[in-house]
């Protein structure tokens, strides 16, 4: 649920990042509180076990400047990945504006990914929210594995895994070394925000 | 949902928080909405990052709500967390929306439970004719 505040000119939405276990949702948000200026972020909150897992989600708050007259301020939160923690999953989709979906590059996390995305799906339709209608940006993880031992699964499969009937723009990234975290990053906000004026600035002002 | 605020909304709604926080003697208010969104704030929240307290109080009342579940109750309709120097209390207006109220040693929890009782009922109300307007827009 986007708040808009003509008065002071705002606009915020609430962008959530969904994904298997141990996908590196956390990693994405860490870096990007890490390389930017304290003066457009707010702080880094976690909740999280002793293990580093996470347990209800982590949040960061970020300014992204102006779009017209509006102050455009996004509020970026991850789920935990874990199944047995749905309850908390749903809890934070409450009013969610953009998803950004980060899988698991790792061949054995295939069918993690694929169940993630579904749960996801289901999660949202709880919330009144459709899979296919919210902005929704998919990215492959860990693409910093090719080349190693371990074996990783190639962007056409987790394409036709995956995206194939979404069709939401994908980045691939590597969230631990900063690549792709904010092409994702920007491409969600355009999305989430162009949907939001489009729903919303444009009653707003009749 | 989506919410939009009019100038005249948000006066009301500092109008009814200045109000509450001069009669208890709570230092600072914010409301925010279910989802984490910080709405409006009143008082003095300088030192404190109130964005992050939002998302975190959303998912405190989130969490609270499943504990009442659980319970067998709809849900609780207020907290309290009572610290050395510093108290929160949170009440829930409506389905959407709650309210944060500091507060610490210069007041009590009597008085402040007692105004915020009665601003609850005018956000409530408040609210009410936005959530209307906007559904009717």
């Amino acid at each position: 649920m986007a708040f808009i505040n003509f008065s002071s000119g705002e606009i915020q939405c609430k962008i959530i990042y969904y994904g298997p276990g141990l996908g590196g949702k956390t990693t994405n948000l860490r870096y990007i509180y890490d390389t930017t200026n304290d003066n457009i972020r707010g702080q880094l909150v976690s909740i999280d076990t002793k293990g580093d897992r996470t347990l209800f989600f982590d949040f960061l708050s970020l300014d992204l400047g102006k779009i017209r007259d509006y102050t455009i301020r996004v509020q970026l939160y991850t789920v935990p990945g874990q199944v047995h923690y749905d309850a908390t999953r749903k809890l934070v989709l409450r009013g969610a504006d953009g998803i950004v979906f980060v899988a698991d590059s790792m061949r054995v996390q295939r069918e993690k990914n694929i169940e993630s995305l579904e749960n996801m799906a289901i999660n949202l339709k709880e919330k009144g929210l459709d899979i296919t209608k919210i902005p929704l940006v998919v990215q492959y993880n860990k693409r910093d594995l090719e080349g190693s031992n371990i074996p990783v699964l190639t962007i056409d499969e987790m394409e036709r895994d995956l995206n194939a009937h979404l069709k939401a723009p994908f980045f691939t990234a590597s969230a631990l070394k900063g690549d792709g975290v904010f092409g994702t990053l920007r491409e969600i906000s355009k999305l989430t925000v162009r949907d939001v004026s489009r729903k919303v600035l444009a009653k707003g002002q009749q | 949902m989506n919410i939009i605020l009019s100038d005249q909304d948000i006066v009301r709604i500092e109008k009814s928080l200045d109000t509450m926080l001069s009669s208890s003697g709570a230092h600072c208010a914010l409301l925010i909405d279910r989802s984490g969104q910080l709405i409006s704030s009143s008082g003095d929240p300088s030192t404190l990052d109130v964005i992050a307290l939002s998302a975190l109080t959303a998912a405190n009342f989130g969490a609270t709500s499943e504990i009442a579940r659980l319970l067998g109750e709809d849900e609780f309709a207020l907290l309290f967390h009572k610290g050395k120097n510093e108290n929160v209390h949170f009440s829930k207006i409506g389905t959407e929306f709650i309210m944060v109220t500091l507060f610490d040693d210069r007041t009590t929890l009597g008085l402040v439970r007692l105004r915020t009782e009665k601003v609850v009922h005018e956000l409530r109300t408040i609210f009410t004719e936005i959530i209307e307007r906007n559904k009717g827009e």
